[in-house]
């Protein structure tokens, strides 16, 4: 596999579209990555003639781009109104205490990663979650609980094998 | 304008051409599933890939197509089956362990699987000869559809939204093909103000009026800006349009950059909906590839191009002047106004900025004429509303109804009615930043003001209903998380307020508010609506004062008694304010 800093430059410079600008490369290294290190940064100021300062300002505006790299799964729980009035909350508790915990964040093995979503767009099927994320909605806090569970149980077997 | 003949020729071509491919395919039986994001949360990708290995180890031919939302999202994952010439057969919530059966009895044997099916559509065409399938209903009564009038949604969950010559088959850029012909822009912008529309996106502008603005800049670098940043919980029709028929918002697109004379078009999504993101790429792409974007149009001498424009996570990158902040790569913070978008847009440049829903509208009226939209509706409010339909409903799913029925059908008849023979308590409307409506207030006609005097707002068309379980002031609590969680920190009094709100409704919520709270929480909403710059911090106090309107008892309740009357707040809950931004 390439170095970081190759892939950081190939995202960076393999943008198609014509407005190009401090966002969109910091999304198309997301894409590339699924997080922000900080040669990205450095590298995304230098190819859009901006300082290092205006880059973190944009980067740590949305909530999507992290800096750190992702767990191994990723498990989002919406609660939006509509998930909210459908049982969200149960839902984000049965999965928090599935996954070992207390709030949202990642587990110290770097298993899997649970965080809150404020619309995952499927509000018609609430409550909905998403897992490295592809939708499932109507979902209950048992499912939901038993989703979590069984993922953590495929990675722990994954490394098993390793 | 007069133009030269082999102009006409170039959209005979493509619509000979379409049309051609439609009754070449037709030959063939044809399956659709839904695979916008409601059909991708029930399961629709293990359906289409049940369905391609039954079709493979049975060897039967049949063209799959993954389509858009059909509406009926309670019925998800949705399969549709269409033999040559006969009516279109739905399955609803289906199990991809059935895929096998229905491929051997409904396409190898011509039996549709009548225990597994939703109902029938009758061909298009149909005539008094049709003969409906035995022991089936028909869906054109179901509840959800008798009361539509599909304008922007005509095409949705019908065709593939990745084929561009099923959108022309239907007669689509028709209407791009007669206003580069037949009108001149002024004629193009007649139309819009003829039939009335206004802004779908929550505050209900008069469209034509904000393309005069453009229009009348005599600027030769002007944009305008298409708004798919859709974060409000509840309200999923952008997308889905985007993702059902994104031709319909290109053509759209365009129409509107030739009615005011711009020259480029951005449509703006939110990163990570790879569904819209990608079904509109494509479309752009294929109109690039037939002419119908780019230098010269259909031959004419106007030409245009289309932006697909990603942003980051950030509900205040829908409003307009925050948008084009993210268009040029900073951070989704509200401009100062003056100067207004007509005049300093854009990369410094004249912009105009309409919703997904509202440019969805414009073909339809280039083609059947202003007035025609316009006699549909209510009053000022002409046209449809699209409405996304969540909670705790009998069917949930999106809808077109003209705008001046009665919230009341929508909800009781439409959607069945609350699940589990319980009770409306409330309805909330337009978004985090809309309001609530109590049960006893619903029996009213969807009209912009009629709804904002009432104390919610249509905004971008999310019903979300609520039962007798649903505590009213938790709900706000968890409205006014959101509002605080997406303030963007641009103004103090919008950042600090909602903080401030959420503090408050989190104490009340624990049972140990003060019966001077909701007097803090008024003047923290009045400065709130004062001192900021953009409609998140203006309109942030509204599921506040809109539950305090309907519900003052229940308020008093958690305040003075101590008691939440659902039961609702004595239960130990899991607090969303935690969720704070975190690097």
């Amino acid at each position: 596999m390439d170095g970081l800093e190759q892939r950081i430059n190939r995202a960076v410079r393999s943008q198609t579209q014509p407005t190009v600008t401090i966002l969109s490369s910091l999304l198309a290294v997301e894409d590339e990555l699924h997080y922000i290190p900080r040669e990205a940064v450095e590298r995304v100021a230098e190819f859009t003639s901006a300082t290092v300062n205006d880059v973190w300002a944009v980067a740590s505006f949305y909530p999507n781009f992290r800096f750190q790299p992702p767990a191994t799964r990723q498990v989002e729980v919406c609660w939006g109104a509509s998930c909210h009035l459908m049982g969200a909350m149960a839902v984000v508790e049965s999965v928090l205490e599935a996954a070992g915990l207390e709030e949202e964040g990642e587990r110290p093995d770097g298993s899997l990663s649970v965080r809150l979503n404020t619309c995952l767009g499927a509000c018609s099927q609430a409550p909905v979650m998403s897992i490295d994320h592809h939708l499932e909605g109507r979902v209950t806090g048992e499912s939901a609980a038993l989703r979590v569970t069984n993922l953590l149980n495929h990675e722990a077997a994954e490394v098993h094998a390793r | 304008m007069k133009l030269p003949r082999y102009m006409l020729a170039n959209y005979e071509q493509l619509e000979a051409e379409a049309l051609s491919r439609r009754n070449a395919d037709a030959e063939r039986p044809w399956l659709r599933v839904g695979t916008a994001l409601c059909g991708q949360a029930a399961g629709a990708d293990a359906v289409v890939a049940s369905l391609r290995e039954a079709l493979e180890d049975q060897g039967v031919d049949a063209r799959v197509s993954e389509v858009g939302c059909f509406g009926l999202c309670y019925a998800e994952p949705l399969l549709d089956i269409q033999m040559p010439g006969g009516p279109r057969i739905f399955y609803g919530n289906f199990d991809p362990d059935n895929a096998a059966e229905v491929v051997r009895s409904h396409l190898a044997g011509g039996q549709p699987v009548v225990e597994l099916a939703l109902g029938y559509l009758a061909p298009d065409g149909a005539g008094d000869d049709f003969e409906p399938p035995a022991g089936l209903r028909d869906l054109a009564l179901h509840p959800m559809r008798v009361w539509e009038n599909r304008i922007a949604l005509r095409n949705a969950g019908n065709i593939d939204p990745f084929d561009i010559y099923q959108y022309i088959a239907t007669g689509g850029y028709r209407a791009l093909n007669r206003a580069l012909l037949e009108m001149t822009p002024d004629d193009a912008l007649q139309q819009v103000n003829d039939s009335g529309l206004r802004g779908r996106g929550g505050a209900a502008f008069p469209t034509a009026t904000k393309w005069r603005f453009l229009a009348g800049n005599p600027s030769r670098d002007k944009y305008v800006l298409c708004n798919c940043e859709e974060g409000d919980p509840g309200a999923f029709n952008d997308k889905a349009i985007l993702e059902s028929d994104p031709h319909t918002l290109v053509e759209g697109v365009i129409l509107c950059g030739y009615a005011t004379g711009a020259r480029k078009g951005y449509i703006f999504i939110r990163h990570g909906h790879d569904g819209p993101i990608d079904r509109c790429r494509a479309a752009v792409q294929q109109a690039q590839e037939l002419g119908l974007l780019g230098e010269n149009i259909l031959g004419s001498d106007f030409s245009f191009e289309i932006e697909v424009a990603l942003t980051g996570d950030s509900y205040v990158a829908g409003e307009e002047s925050a948008l084009m902040e993210a268009i040029e790569g900073k951070r989704a913070m509200p401009r100062f106004r003056p100067p207004f978008p007509a005049q300093v847009g854009l990369f410094g440049r004249p912009t105009n900025i309409n919703n997904v829903k509202t440019l969805s509208y414009v073909p339809e009226i280039m083609s059947k004429g202003g007035e025609w939209f316009a006699s549909i509706g209510h009053e000022r409010s002409t046209g449809t509303a699209i409405l996304c339909l969540s909670g705790p409903l009998n069917y949930t799913g999106m809808m077109e109804v003209p705008l001046g029925i009665n919230l009341k059908d929508v909800l009781n008849e439409a959607a069945g009615g609350i699940r589990d023979g319980k009770r409306l308590k409330l309805l909330q409307t337009g978004g985090p930043l809309g309001g609530v409506l109590g049960a006893d207030n619903v029996d009213i006609v969807l009209d912009f003001e009629v709804l904002r005097n009432a104390g919610a707002i249509l905004g971008s068309g999310g019903v979300i209903a609520a039962d007798e379980d649903t505590c009213v002031v938790d709900l706000t609590r968890s409205l006014v998380a959101f509002c605080q969680y997406e303030s963007c920190g641009k103004c103090f009094p919008c950042r600090m307020g909602m903080s401030h709100l959420l503090e408050v409704l989190e104490r009340i919520c624990d049972l140990k508010g003060e019966p001077e709270d909701l007097d803090l929480m008024r003047s923290t909403g009045e400065n709130m609506q004062a001192g900021s710059l953009c409609g998140h911090g203006q309109l942030g106090f509204n599921p506040v004062s809109s539950a305090l309107r309907y519900f003052p008892g229940e308020f008093e309740a958690h305040i003075l008694e101590h008691q939440c009357p659902t039961g609702v707040c004595q239960r130990p809950r899991f607090s969303p304010v935690r969720s704070r931004r975190q690097g």
